[in-house]
């Protein structure tokens, strides 16, 4: 039975909507008909099961190499959150948890694919071969970011809550309008968190994706915690299901197991660029980490939440999977964690010894054509910086 | 020459820029089949199709964030605003994202986005149809904002908003889409007054009268009657007001030594108090008296039959312009 009103029905669904039969006692089917269980190919203790919608063929050099990306990516994250405890980064917000789910969703787009993430996309910035230096610029505050979203078709970070969505729903329609969908297509696919979906952009999103058919595909990663507000103060309902009132399917799958986000990612995505319009993706997840370097979840959360998580680790069961089945042996291991030491030391490195911008470049990229306004506070900002000069020659 | 109202000089502006440019689109509320409530845009999707000219989902953040991936993806998108106090549900995508696109990309996205919005009041309407919300977006670093005031401007005003790479939010005066005038449509563009340029619609020589928008009917208006009483008001159209054309505005008062800046808007921290800074720190030892404004009070738009008493007419004009001789 499900209580009509209140938040312990959202609590139940906030545990139960794995089973089959929470979702058939609401009657709730997905617009394609299938049920609303939460899709898996990889489980927590690392076997292989088969899902028959999502028949992934995988060979176990490609299962390494998404190995190694999660175990690289999870080090780039530590290594930004130590530079954030040494003073060398101003914040950081960490995708301690998530690996999977943004290097299984990552790993399923195409070159021609377009990426709109939120400032926790450290893990599809992997995949589409973005320098984490640039990463770091960000939260050094070197730059906003700065990065050619052209050069790996991965836009900016953006900070305001599902603000992105609509800038991919708008490109996905740019998309159609280049006659780009179809045989050879290509789509966007944009990154926003379970909190974004109170946010009106994303739910505006949502209609006009649905209404313009557009190719786009919305991974939301439900990490279960928007800072300190868990789900339950977000919706009422499994996230996934939203869609459907928008008028487009909705699936949910393990956000810890990399290979059902990559085969649930490349089926809605192959679907986008066909014409087949959106999907929505809830990637059922869990932030292991803080908010962002300045929170404190122990204010809000109870430890034994995260040990439990901690069981369904999304490099574990990989690790867990290539030793049951003998596709990797120690030396490839081994081989791993010292790549993840170069790039760590790498990433330390680069944040290092990053050159703090020059004063006077407060005032380009401001404009294509800068005005008169600008030109005039920069002559007289920078008489203001010589006057500093002419005194020190003085001295 | 050609006669036409403003808004059908917009609406022959934006055909332009849709032949011009295969990239450029149109989208808004109602701006397909009905032309716009204010009929700018008829005609428009009949001849360019659907495609390019699109009736939007009835949200304007949505209106303002698909621009901005449409225009990511090469796009030159003009999006309507209906009415001016319709803007504000976009305003996280205009401040945030639009005016900030260029910076966070180090130069690397141009989003080259217009819109337009009908605004001020005087047309008798309900509340949120009638307000100046134009100083909003002036303070933002990295919009362009401007105004136009008769059908002339309007037609040349709107197709180089549209070739601009910076986003440009287009304010057109609502009381003033049935005035008529004279516009050049055979004149090349090469010939048109830049987009950032002020321009001088009524030369005098005894004070200079900043305005723009509807208020520039009612200046020229205050400018022909002072005449008469021997008194020489320069009126200058603004048309650009992010960035000022700062150099046409010091040149004037420097000849003339008063300056009055009348808008609708309210006065607080409206564009009058900008201008009085910079032309009292540019013209200090050419004014005459201090710089003085006159425009809508810091009060919310009142109901409209208190409209009148609260836009700026002739009379309270050039009730300031002679406060400014007293001193």
């Amino acid at each position: 039975m499900i209580p009509a009103t209140g938040p312990e029905y959202a609590r139940e669904w906030h545990v139960a909507v794995d089973s089959d039969d929470a979702v058939a006692a609401a009657g709730l089917r997905r617009p394609d008909g299938t049920s609303g269980e939460l899709i898996q190919l990889l489980t927590p203790e690392g076997e292989r099961v088969e899902h028959p919608d999502y028949p992934l063929d995988i060979s176990a050099d490609e299962i390494k190499g998404l190995f190694r990306d999660l175990v690289l990516v999870r080090r780039i994250d530590t290594e930004a959150i130590a530079l954030q405890r040494q003073g060398e980064l101003g914040i950081w917000a960490s995708l301690l948890g998530q690996e999977a789910a943004q290097i299984g969703s990552g790993r399923a787009l195409g070159p021609k694919d377009m990426a709109f993430p939120t400032y926790r996309e450290h893990g599809v910035a992997w995949c589409r071969g973005l320098d984490p230096a640039k990463l770091l610029e960000l939260f050094r505050g070197v730059s906003h970011g700065g990065w050619d979203p052209k050069e790996h078709n991965f836009h900016l970070y953006t900070i305001v809550i599902g603000a992105q969505t609509l800038h991919a729903t708008g490109y996905a329609m740019g998309i159609q309008r280049d006659g780009a969908v179809g045989e050879d297509g290509e789509a966007a696919i944009v990154y926003f968190g379970d909190g974004a979906t109170s946010q009106g952009d994303v739910n505006e999103s949502f209609i006009w994706a649905s209404v313009s058919n557009a190719p786009v595909v919305f991974f939301c990663q439900n990490n279960q915690w928007a800072i300190s507000e868990p789900l339950e103060k977000q919706s009422r309902i499994p996230l996934y299901q939203r869609a459907l009132g928008f008028g487009f399917p909705g699936l949910r799958v393990d956000g810890n197991d990399v290979l059902a986000c990559l085969a649930v990612t490349k089926k809605a995505m192959q679907d986008a660029r066909e014409g087949q319009g959106p999907t929505l993706i809830e990637a059922y997840t869990y932030r292991m980490g803080a908010h962002t370097t300045t929170d404190d979840p122990t204010r809000y959360r109870l430890a034994a939440e995260l040990e439990a998580w901690k069981l369904k680790d999304p490099v574990e069961r990989v690790r867990a999977y290539l030793v049951r089945t003998g596709a990797a042996d120690a030396d490839f291991f081994a081989s791993v964690d010292a790549e993840a030491d170069e790039v760590g030391a790498r990433v330390r490195k680069s944040c290092l010894t990053m050159p703090d911008p020059q004063p006077l470049t407060i005032f380009e990229n401001v404009y294509a054509e800068p005005g008169p306004q600008l030109e005039w506070e920069r002559e007289r900002f920078a008489a203001y910086l010589d006057s500093f000069a002419d005194e020190e020659v003085g001295a | 020459m050609t006669t036409l109202t403003l808004s059908r000089a917009l609406n022959e502006g934006l055909r332009r820029a849709l032949e011009d440019d295969p990239k450029v689109l149109i989208m808004g509320e109602d701006v397909g089949k009905l032309g716009g409530v204010f009929r700018v845009t008829d005609g428009l999707q009949k001849d360019f199709g659907e495609g390019r000219v699109i009736d939007t989902p009835l949200a304007e953040s949505g209106i303002v964030g698909t621009a901005i991936g449409l225009a990511l993806r090469g796009y030159r998108p003009i999006c309507e605003i209906q009415f001016d106090g319709f803007v504000y549900p976009a305003f996280d995508q205009i401040v945030s994202q639009l005016a900030k696109m260029r910076l966070r990309s180090l130069g690397h996205l141009s989003l080259p986005v217009v819109i337009r919005i009908p605004f001020g009041g005087g047309i008798g309407a309900v509340e949120h149809h009638s307000e100046s919300p134009e100083v909003l977006f002036a303070h933002t670093g990295g919009l362009r904002v401007v105004a136009c005031s008769g059908p002339a401007d309007a037609f040349t005003m709107i197709q180089q908003s549209v070739r601009s790479d910076d986003p440009v939010i287009f304010f057109e005066p609502k009381r003033r889409y049935w005035d008529k005038g004279e516009v050049d449509t055979a004149a090349s563009p090469d010939s048109w007054l830049p987009l950032g340029s002020a321009r001088t619609i009524y030369p005098g020589s005894d004070v200079t009268l900043l305005a723009y928008g509807p208020m520039i009917r009612t200046c020229v208006e205050a400018a022909v009657a002072a005449a008469k009483d021997g008194r020489n008001i320069e009126v200058i159209d603004l048309r650009s007001l992010s960035p000022l054309d700062i150099g046409a505005i010091v040149g004037s008062v420097r000849r003339t030594g008063r300056c009055v800046v009348a808008h609708e808007a309210p006065v607080t921290a409206g564009l009058g108090a900008e201008i009085a800074a910079r032309v009292t720190e540019e013209c200090f030892y050419q004014l005459e008296a201090p710089v003085l404004r006159v425009g809508g009070f810091s009060t919310p738009y009142p109901p409209s039959k208190l409209e009148e008493h609260y836009l700026p007419d002739l009379d309270r004009i050039l009730d300031t312009v002679d406060r400014t001789f007293a001193y």
